[in-house]
């Protein structure tokens, strides 16, 4: 035994690879690159920290949140992230680990909010206990999950994303029209929504949605809690045989397939458990805002989960989960002007960042950017002063410098805010083509065009503006880094 | 059977709307094997690109220039408008991940189709924009016509039919009789051999999006004529011209229009038989039932999968 020559032979205790590993694989740490010194400890640390751990910053930090900051605005906007946190995490299950591109999946989150408010609310008079409709509802949406997937499961890619598209379309028809539905009476009121919707109640002790008018903390933790449960659950479902066989299924289904795997049974489970995730978050959506109206679930909520899956890389718990939250702030300071502004050159900043690094470029095309603005201030002031005499969108004067650097007319003409947003698009497109000190040279006349736009037009119309900003981050995402932020790298082979 | 009349004559309306909305589909899944979600947009900014050529021609109450005229150069400017926007569109949101996986050009397509609704919205809010066709030459467009049975076929109906089909045969004439139809064909049938036999691909998927693009203009200025349009009608626009081109079969420019029209006269049927509310529910059954039993549509080819 003592002159085997096989790797591993001398066993764990010895200097080579245990047995049945193999030594390239064993030895992949040495050749990693990496960086010197107590930065690289750290960063060493950090990547080799168990998931649990981060799990445990994301809860705690939501935890401590309430305590930190007692608005009730905060608390609000806590509590949606989670909601988010939770979409996503079900969305990862279908298109990161599954792979199927389902463009139906907000009508689940609808099916279970509206199982919800039909269940327990006056509508019918019905009020059954959370803690056993809970359970119905999150049953209710795996078995819609199952139906919608039971004609999908044969078609793969587009045709399986416009068939769930079209049963998204076919769910919104239903509940807006529900209000008469083939004679069935008036199930889901319609566009009315359902109204009185009970909060969530256990053991005949309801918990009230307002506590001492400020939103209650223990929808928060409730919440919370159900997070780290699914999270903690699926985990344990992807790392089972059941996981493993929708990876292989995501990176190839015809050799899947050939391997036997039940490819069709596959795709049913992975539908069925996202849809189940919905659905149980449609049931905390419906609690706490006692109504559900059937435009909640349409289209732009389906990309902005989307948005999120993919900033944080599809097919990892931890990325989506930190998509969500990015996207669910982002979206929310974007709804006031003053900190929409604030996100916008803190962005543009960091944008430049990334694409320069900290180099000799990026000053100049700071203090270019800067420069340029003065002067266009100056010239434009000197011609009429009522070019740069407006207030913003907010009603405020803009703030400090950038009073003295950005125009703001006093009136816009009808025209400018097209021109100027279209030439704003054209520009930031050819900036894309030219390459080397030409873009350089290019960049601080389209920043402050940018900044022009979003001062001027953009910060007046919050709601199309969050939307088009998930547009342009689905974009650039899908073009500069597929994989999102936390996302493994996917090779396909052809 | 004056009901049945209005409603086939209502059925090929919209159907002729669809069948244009539809080739712009196959004709891009045809070639670069891409669902291109952001299609509707680009009728519907073919839309509004009609609004504002009407009002720079002076409005329709008092345009400059006679109607007939009128007509053709805001349908020529929604179509030239389009297929700038959708060269532009394939440039920069398609082209970079043309060798990606296939899932990343679909979500860039639906971030497009995002950008495009609301960048609309942002520039020129979420009213309605009414082209008050009406008012053209005093509603002449409306009243004048001819009768079948008692049912009134108004000119308006008549132009925007038949300049659908005039569309449509242009089309298939650039596709089947022309030099760059043939190498479009060849791109489709298979890109790499088409590449190798020293066909510019790139030039040709351009020019696949400027003849889908520009047919899905004129269809949106068409569209307008008779209904006022909002930034959002897009979307659904989008899943009927995609609808009628799975029905037609996808990539085939005949089942375009066909899947178009059995679209329509779908819809139309629904709306006078059934219930307006459940035309769009009966619209959605059909595709997926075409879906489950015959994927490959009314006029395509079963699609063999070589390992």
């Amino acid at each position: 035994m003592a002159d085997d020559p096989r790797p591993g032979a001398e066993g764990p205790g010895g200097s080579g690879p245990a047995i049945g590993k193999d030594e390239w694989v064993a030895r992949s740490g040495e050749r990693r690159l990496h960086r010197e010194g107590v930065l690289g400890t750290i960063e060493e640390r950090v990547r080799t920290l168990p998931w649990w751990a981060w799990l445990t910053a994301i809860a705690a930090g939501f935890a401590v949140l309430p305590v930190a900051d007692s608005s009730g605005y905060v608390r609000r906007v806590a509590f949606d992230t989670l909601l988010y946190m939770l979409l996503a995490l079900g969305l990862n299950i279908v298109v990161g680990w599954g792979g199927l591109l389902d463009l139906g999946y907000v009508a689940f989150y609808g099916v279970g909010a509206y199982t919800y408010a039909i269940l327990g609310s006056d509508k019918f008079g019905i009020h059954i206990p959370t803690i056993a409709l809970i359970p119905l509802v999150v049953v209710i949406g795996a078995i819609a999950g199952f139906l919608v997937g039971l004609p999908s499961r044969r078609l793969v890619g587009d045709y399986l994303a416009i068939v769930t598209l079209f049963f998204l379309q076919i769910f919104l028809t239903l509940s807006i029209n529900g209000d008469d539905l083939f004679g069935l009476g008036n199930i889901t009121g319609g566009a009315n929504g359902i109204l009185r919707v009970d909060p969530l109640s256990f053991f005949g002790h309801s918990l009230p949605v307002q506590h001492e008018g400020i939103f209650a903390v223990s929808y928060l933790y409730v919440v919370l809690g159900i997070f780290v449960v699914v999270y903690v659950a699926l985990r344990l479902v992807n790392e089972s045989r059941t996981g493993r066989a929708w990876r292989s299924l995501r990176e190839d289904p015809l050799a899947a397939e050939v391997m036997g795997m039940p490819v069709n049974w596959l795709k049913l489970m992975s539908f069925s458990f996202g849809a189940a995730v919905a659905a149980l978050t449609g049931t905390f959506f419906a609690a706490l805002n006692a109504s559900v109206f059937p435009l909640t679930f349409s289209f732009p909520l389906l990309i902005t989960v989307y948005t999120m899956v993919i900033l944080g890389g599809s097919g990892n718990q931890f990325g989506v989960a930190i998509g969500a939250i990015l996207v669910s702030v982002v979206l929310e300071l974007l709804r006031d002007p003053g900190n929409a502004r604030v996100l916008f050159y803190v962005g543009v900043v960091l944008g430049l960042l990334a694409a320069l690094r900290i180099s000799r470029r990026l000053g100049i095309v700071l203090a270019a950017t800067v420069a340029l603005g003065f002067a266009v201030h100056a010239v434009a002031r000197a011609i009429d002063s009522s070019w740069v005499a407006g207030q913003t969108a907010d009603g405020r004067v803009v703030p400090g410098w950038a009073s003295h650097w950005v125009i703001v007319p006093s009136h816009l003409a009808d025209w400018i805010s097209p021109v100027s947003y279209v030439g704003l698009v054209a520009s930031v497109l050819a900036l894309t083509l030219v390459r080397g000190w030409w873009r350089l040279v290019c960049v601080p006349p389209v920043l402050y065009l940018a900044a022009f736009v979003w001062e001027n037009v953009m910060l007046a119309k919050p709601e199309p503006t969050r939307y088009i900003v998930l547009g342009v981050l689905l974009i650039s995402l899908m073009i500069v880094r597929p994989n999102g932020l936390f996302g493994e790298k996917r090779v396909e082979i052809i | 059977m004056d009901k049945f009349i209005q409603l086939t004559l209502n059925g090929l309306t919209e159907g002729s709307t669809y069948a244009l909305i539809a080739l712009g589909y196959s004709l891009v899944y045809g070639i670069l094997k891409l669902l291109n979600f952001a299609h509707g947009d680009v009728f519907m900014v073919g839309s509004f690109i009609g609004f504002g050529a009407l009002h720079a021609l002076g409005g329709s109450a008092d345009p400059v220039v006679p109607v007939w005229l009128l007509l053709v150069l805001i349908t020529l400017a929604g179509m030239a408008g389009c297929a700038a926007l959708g060269v532009a569109i394939e440039r920069f949101a398609y082209r970079p991940l043309r060798d990606a996986p296939r899932i990343a050009p679909l979500i860039s397509a639906l971030g497009v189709s995002f950008f495009l609704t609301y960048s609309m919205q942002l520039m020129f809010g979420a009213q309605q924009r009414d082209y008050g066709t009406f008012a053209l030459s005093n509603g002449s467009l409306y009243l004048k016509g001819f009768n079948i049975g008692d049912v009134r076929v108004p000119i308006l109906r008549i132009i925007t039919i038949s300049s659908a089909f005039a569309l449509m045969v242009v089309l298939w004439f650039l596709v089947n009789k022309t030099r760059t139809g043939k190498a479009m064909r060849a791109t489709s049938f298979d890109r790499e051999a088409a590449a190798m036999m020293g066909i510019d691909i790139d030039r040709v998927i351009a020019f696949t999006f400027v003849l889908g693009s520009a047919l899905a203009g004129a269809a949106g200025v068409l569209f307008a004529l008779r209904v006022p349009t909002t930034a959002t009608i897009g979307f659904l626009a989008g899943l009927k011209g995609f609808t009628a081109a799975v029905i037609g079969g996808i990539g085939s420019v005949p089942g375009a229009m066909a899947g178009g029209l059995i679209l329509g006269f779908a819809e139309a049927y629904a709306q006078g038989y059934w219930d307006t509310r459940w035309s769009d529910l009966a619209v959605f059954s059909l595709l997926v039932v075409f879906m489950l039993v015959r994927p490959q549509g009314l006029f395509g080819r079963a699609d063999i999968r070589k390992v």
